[in-house]
């Protein structure tokens, strides 16, 4: 039984370059993450002061954990999909 | 509660059935080869993937566990929704492609790729098992749940009924029928909630929500020595009285039948009550269940819109349904049990809320001091919002998704649209929660109920569809779990024993395993009747978090990682969190006997069996660094 992936794929060059994009982009995230969790263990009173369209900071905090993962990973596709590309053409020629 | 089926949700049910296991036996004429049947050939373009996952994740953990706990809990239910969508930042940013890059059915593959380890094949598939049938539960609990209402038969043949479906769908078809059955009801079950949340804008909040809508009496107490004598109200006479809970309760008897009353300031307030005698016959509100005394609940006592005070207000907004919430007081019923003579009873009495406490943390997790919070309730709280965070990556069924589609590209791609479609279902479920707690139709013996039930409120038509939708999601998750589950005895297993399995023979294999694993879910899905079925999938994140991810976080990241350092995490993260679960003081109830007995008081053990796990994996790897001389360096 053979281990190799799905459907064999090229080397990828842009591998290492995603990686370092997807731990920083983890990274940003994880933070706002742990913000959220330590306002509510912490100073839980906080969340119910009102932020924004007389929406408190527990659903704006929310809705916006929710919107940034959105936007991240729309940024994160982008930049891959670029340096896909990049990478690519610049291989083409070799073959 | 009792529920009268009607003639159009059975027929729309089962249309959407049938067509279910119509696309399933179509495909699955098409399905061969072992790749075929685990992993759809890896043929699904990403588009169908990405809505797949979401059909995979929205089911009813999602439309009725969460719904369901933000109608009782509020912004509690919520941090579900959050939570669960946090975890996919993990699988997009850090497992997605690379471990794409590794497998070829299971993540089991994945990890193994560079040490062909009995011990990783071992303990990942028996993981994988576990994991999955975890997530199984309360997929069963919701499939009995969402049958009750729409056909009036009992919980118990709902389970019976999916099992017995989704079992044939998988012994039949396979990888790729679920991924389209699950695109399919993805894509509905979103588009229905978007429906059902507009209408519920529309229809705003009014102190008496349904035509039929019983708002709960208030009776003037007449009092003597501090004790309730009588009552102002002719045909009434007290005949008991009972104070637990901090609660006086008073039962009163009016032409024959006992009810039970809160005593608050001299005003008697209307409970409802489930009485057991002790011969077992069961009484609700102190008359037999057909006779309709029990209630639906749920709704404002003083609405405040832009500082005033009103009856009612329509056509709002998403910005000013959630603030009139925050400013306004809703009435919610709180439960608790005792004796009465020899008759259990269990009471959920009158509880005013105000808006800006359901709109904050606080009513489920306990996480402020001055609502009761300690120590250890913080830390289940942290627990939990940690498991759900790295649960989602590692989730056997979710990683088996990324073995669908040709390529690590289309992966990605078909996660960040997971990310949107699910993000965008999880503001709906706030909604929704919301609409269901103040609406009038929340059944207090069931939080799972509260979203289909909201769209019965609405209309039967959207109730049918809605539930017969997420009916068949439910089916299409189990099917994709008993893949997981059954690829993980058949193929992982198979790998295990060293022994040379045809393909043929391991798709027999599976297909034997998958007959198994759905018997063992309908059984658990009977017993765990009742539990909130968010609750019960966050102990499948738990154990996910606890055992799969620190094994493919490190392998991905950290050299040094060996094959017995990975075996050896994946069993005690798996170990660690299930005794802790198996502990908690939510399956004490399950057992029978008092919560305050169990020995750890917390429920999620996420903040304790991760960093076991991690610290394992690392120990162990760096005590066997010899054994990685062997190991296969992984190009990309």
């Amino acid at each position: 039984m053979d281990h190799g992936p799905a459907i064999q794929s090229g080397p990828d060059k842009a591998s290492s370059y995603k990686s370092k994009l997807g731990v920083r982009m983890f990274i940003v995230y994880g933070i706002v993450y742990l913000g959220f969790i330590l306002i509510n263990t912490l100073k839980p009173k906080l969340m119910a002061v009102e932020v924004l369209f007389g929406l408190n900071l527990a659903v704006v905090y929310g809705f916006s954990l929710i919107f940034l993962a959105i936007i991240l990973g729309l940024i994160y596709n982008y930049l891959c999909t670029k340096k896909e590309d990049e990478l690519n053409k610049e291989e083409e020629p070799e073959k | 509660m009792i529920y009268d089926p009607s003639v159009l949700p059975v027929i729309i049910f089962g249309i959407i059935v049938v067509a279910v296991l119509g696309i399933s036996f179509y495909l699955g004429k098409r399905t061969s080869g072992a790749k075929g049947y685990f992993a759809a050939g890896g043929t699904i373009p990403w588009a169908v993937n990405g809505i797949a996952f979401a059909g995979d994740y929205l089911s009813a953990a999602s439309f009725l566990g969460i719904c369901g706990m933000i109608a009782f809990y509020g912004y509690d239910g919520f941090l579900y929704s959050i939570g669960y969508l946090a975890g996919w930042v993990v699988a997009l940013f850090v497992i997605a492609e690379p471990l794409k890059r590794r497998g070829k059915f299971t993540f089991t593959d994945a990890l193994d790729s560079q040490f062909n380890s009995k011990g990783i094949q071992l303990m990942a598939a028996i993981s994988t098992l576990v994991v999955s049938i975890f997530y199984l539960i309360p997929q069963m609990v919701g499939a009995g749940v969402l049958v009750t209402p729409l056909l009036g038969v009992p919980h118990w043949i709902g389970v019976l009924g999916v099992g017995i479906i989704v079992i044939i769908i998988v012994a039949t078809a396979g990888m790729k029928s679920t991924t389209y059955v699950q695109f399919i009801k993805g894509a509905l079950l979103i588009f229905f909630s978007l429906i059902v949340v507009i209408m519920v804008l529309n229809k705003g909040f009014s102190k008496a929500p349904t035509e039929d809508f019983h708002e709960p009496i208030s009776l003037s107490a007449v009092m003597s020595g501090g004790e309730v004598t009588d009552v102002y109200e002719a045909g009434y006479s007290v005949v008991g009285s009972l104070e637990t809970a901090g609660h006086d309760f008073i039962k009163l008897s009016s032409d024959g039948i006992e009810t039970w009353w809160l005593l608050d300031e001299g005003e008697l307030k209307e409970c409802l009550s489930k009485t057991t005698a002790e011969d077992g016959t069961i009484l609700y509100n102190g008359a037999d269940k057909e006779e309709r005394k029990f209630f639906s609940v749920g709704s404002m006592v003083r609405i405040f819109a832009d500082g005033q005070e009103v009856q009612e207000i329509r056509k709002l907004n998403v910005f000013s349904f959630l603030a009139v919430i925050n400013d306004s007081v809703l009435l919610q019923f709180k439960n608790t049990t005792f004796t009465d003579g020899t008759d259990k009873v269990h009471i959920w009495y009158q509880q005013e809320t105000p808006g800006s406490l359901m709109m904050r943390p606080g009513l489920k997790f306990k996480v402020d001091e001055d609502l009761g919070a300690t120590g250890k309730t913080k830390f289940d709280f942290v627990s939990l919002m940690i498991a759900l965070f790295f649960g989602t990556a590692a989730l056997p069924h979710v990683l088996i998704r990324y073995y669908t589609v040709p390529s690590p590209k289309d992966a990605r791609k078909s996660t960040i649209l997971a990310i949107c479609a699910i993000g965008f279902f999880y503001i709906l479920t706030l909604y929704m929660g919301l609409g269901a707690a103040v609406n009038g139709v929340l059944d207090v013996e069931s939080s799972n109920m509260a979203a289909p039930l909201l769209a019965k409120s609405i209309g039967l038509f959207l109730f049918a569809v809605i539930s017969a939708v997420a009916f068949a999601t439910v089916l299409g998750t189990v099917s994709g779990l008993i893949v997981a589950a059954s690829g993980a005895v058949a193929h992982d297993l198979a790998n295990f024993m060293g022994k040379e399995v045809s393909d043929e023979r391991r798709v027999v294999l599976g297909k034997m395993s998958a007959v198994v694993v759905g018997v063992i879910a309908i059984l658990l899905g009977i017993l765990f009747k009742g539990m909130n079925v968010s609750f019960l999938v966050g102990w499948a994140f738990s154990i996910a978090a606890s055992a799969n991810f620190p094994a493919i976080l490190m392998l991905l990241f950290w050299k040094k990682t060996t094959a017995k350092g990975i075996a050896s995490s994946i069993l005690m993260g798996m170990v660690s969190a299930l005794t802790i679960i198996l502990l908690s003081p939510s399956m004490f109830v399950r057992y029978g006997m008092d919560a305050a007995q169990a020995p750890f008081g917390i429920d999620n053990p996420g903040m304790i069996s991760i960093p076991l796990s991690f610290i394992t994996l690392i120990v162990v790897s760096l005590i066997t660094q010899k054994d990685n001389a062997t190991k296969m360096e992984h190009k990309d």
